[in-house]
């Protein structure tokens, strides 16, 4: 289980990764392994304004469909369109290629969320 | 394809479309004597249909064999949680092929079905008194079916009082997903309410989500964990003062029946899985029947057409103001709902509360044999299904597929597996009450074994089942991945 040090990460196991006034979304290592094999990704669409902690994607897998929630609230510039040829990159490579959206006009929620220690943590509780 | 491979008795069974000849045809068509008139010709194929030849004796066998394969409550233990797979007596069977309710039309006049008008304002009074709500229409032709209709009477009795922008529905995160998908069908936004650690609603979360939008809240109880919802009552209230309704998802009825009845909870709707309580063969995915019934508030809204009975005879009303009208092509799915009203006289009213205590009993049965071997996420007594987790196999590698697969190795239908969703690894199972305990010993018999070897680490046997059917362990992820749904027809001109 691999939890990246210079990620931020949800109660909900996504991550985000801040790039100046960028940033970027997945879903953790946990919740990959919990979910099982992604079959399909629902993704939003470029141009759409997400609020953190609201459902802007959707994994589905042969056990079940899951909400991905916002980490931080902001505006779609890109779209992990590889996802829609290769789910199984979200089982693969959570943190690199199976990343699922970019956003701009970051919020400040970011401040909130958790480090690498405090989730690794949180997944033992 | 070799079509001729078998088990001793037991054949392999190619797809029609792998029959190696395509021209023997089983039924000789006359053709078309004059030309077709001009009306039609539009409508002449262009191609042939690429429907595989066979003679009649192959065909009939290719479907028998197919259904060899098959496994249903009639050939072994089929402890699907959620499902209530239980015995379909064969009595029931015979009695609604009785020319009299078989051979009648949905639309002939009411005087000439009495017979069956009286047998399902029966059924309709009983299901009434059963559940404490005593106006019912037995329309919906099943459980999600019912959830809509139960839906659109709530959505309608809000527009009544002026109060449309009621369209909240608060839905636990342990419901089915037919109840956010028949909300949605109606117009409602779903908000989803986390349950609490026992498993059961947790009353804050209720609390925070009731605004002054919600319609409803959709509630299973027992609901999908198998325990029973203890603050129904303070919950029904609660809603109420926030002025909504609470729908019942009926689901889990077996657990109750003549034991306890929603209407007393303070639930306002509800819909019967009359094809699962009250037993019809389902597991083919139909037909089945989803009665709902609801309180004085709601009953105005009631579909149309309604069975209505004076003094010795009965009618169909066929409009009412207020009703939100038909949900069904006729008043029901008379066979289904007919076998139910035999499964209910079968006990009567003295009786029929067997039904729940052995239901539960078995449930508990199973739960006290397996709980040592086990993780049990919600410990205490279940009701009509037991609830189980892999916890304790995953150490050795072991996840329910793996636990769910070898039980058919051992000739048993698997247990619903990975639902509810708010347990990791779930294994859901309900024996229902039509299981002897014989039949309980040897399936957790097969479960401990299961246990004790990977408890030894002796695992093998298990990532590999299940490996005695004609199909082993099928690609579920590809098979969702790249799906081929339609048989490539490379050899037609």
């Amino acid at each position: 289980m691999t939890i990246p040090a210079n990620l931020k990460y949800t109660k909900d196991h996504e991550w985000v990764r801040i790039d100046g006034e960028e940033a970027e979304f997945g879903v953790t290592d946990h919740a990959q392994e919990a979910i099982g094999d992604v079959v399909f990704v629902e993704l939003p669409e470029v141009g759409q304004r997400v609020t953190a902690g609201e459902s802007f994607a959707v994994i589905e897998s042969s056990k079940a469909a899951s909400d991905v929630y916002a980490p931080v609230s902001g505006e779609i510039i890109a779209i992990n369109e590889a996802l829609e040829d290769a789910p199984q990159l979200i089982n693969e490579d959570p943190y690199g290629k199976g990343w699922i959206a970019r956003i701009r006009e970051v919020g400040d929620e970011h401040q909130e969320l958790m480090d690498a220690e405090t989730y690794g943590v949180f997944l033992q509780e | 394809m070799n079509t001729m491979a078998s088990t001793g008795l037991q054949h392999e069974e190619p797809l029609l479309f792998e029959y190696q000849h395509t021209d023997a045809d089983s039924i000789s068509l006359p053709g078309v004597d004059d030309a077709l008139p001009v009306s039609l010709q539009a409508h002449c194929r262009q191609q042939a249909a690429g429907i595989p030849g066979l003679a009649e004796p192959e065909s009939v066998r290719h479907f028998v064999r197919l259904s060899q394969w098959n496994h249903g409550i009639e050939s072994g233990f089929y402890p699907l949680g959620s499902c209530t797979m239980k015995y379909n007596p064969r009595v029931n069977e015979q009695l609604v092929r009785l020319p009299g309710l078989a051979h009648v039309h949905p639309d002939q006049p009411d005087d000439t079905v009495q017979g069956l008008l009286a047998l399902l304002h029966g059924l309709q009074q009983a299901l009434g008194e059963i559940v404490g709500l005593p106006h019912v229409t037995l329309q919906p032709a099943a459980g999600a079916h019912g959830e809509l209709t139960g839906m659109m009477l709530i959505r309608a009795a809000l527009d009544a009082r002026g109060e449309s922008h009621r369209r909240t529905v608060l839905i636990p995160d342990s419901a089915h997903g037919t109840n956010p998908a028949s909300a949605s069908l109606c117009g409602m936004r779903c908000v989803e309410l986390k349950s609490g650690s026992d498993g059961r609603l947790d009353l804050d979360a209720l609390d925070a989500a009731l605004d002054g939008d919600v319609a409803a809240l959709m509630l299973t109880n027992p609901n999908t964990a198998g325990v029973f919802e203890r603050n129904i009552a303070d919950i029904c209230a609660r809603v109420h003062a926030a002025g909504g309704f609470v729908y019942g998802d009926g689901a889990n009825l077996n657990a109750l029946i003549g034991k306890a009845r929603p209407g007393d909870m303070g639930i306002d709707c509800l819909h019967i899985n009359v094809h699962k309580t009250f037993s019809t063969p389902h597991g083919g995915g139909g037909p089945g029947g989803g009665p709902v019934a609801v309180n004085d508030a709601l009953a105005p809204f009631l579909p149309v057409p309604r069975i209505i009975r004076e003094g010795e005879t009965y009618r169909l009303q066929h409009t009412d103001g207020q009703s939100i009208g038909h949900v069904l092509g006729s008043i029901g799915q008379v066979g289904v709902l007919l076998r139910a009203w035999a499964y209910i006289l079968a006990f009567g009213r003295e009786k029929l509360h067997l039904i729940a205590e052995d239901a539960v009993l078995n449930a508990n049965y199973v739960l006290a044999r397996l709980q040592d071997a086990y993780d049990v996420p919600f410990p205490g007594l279940c009701k009509h299904e037991c609830l189980l987790t892999d916890h304790r196999q995953e150490k050795q590698g072991i996840k329910t597929l793996d636990i769910a697969k070898r039980l058919i190795d051992m000739g048993f239908h698997p247990m619903t597996v990975y639902f509810p969703l708010i347990v990791h690894g779930a294994m859901l199972i309900e024996p229902t009450e039509t299981e002897s305990k014989a039949t309980l010993d040897a399936f957790c018999d097969a479960m401990l074994e299961i246990a004790a070897a990977c408890e030894a680490g002796d695992t093998a046997a298990l990532h590999e089942a299940p490996v005695l059917p004609f199909r082993q362990r099928l690609d579920e992820t590809t098979a969702a991945r790249k799906p081929v749904l339609t048989w490539p027809q490379t050899e037609q001109a």
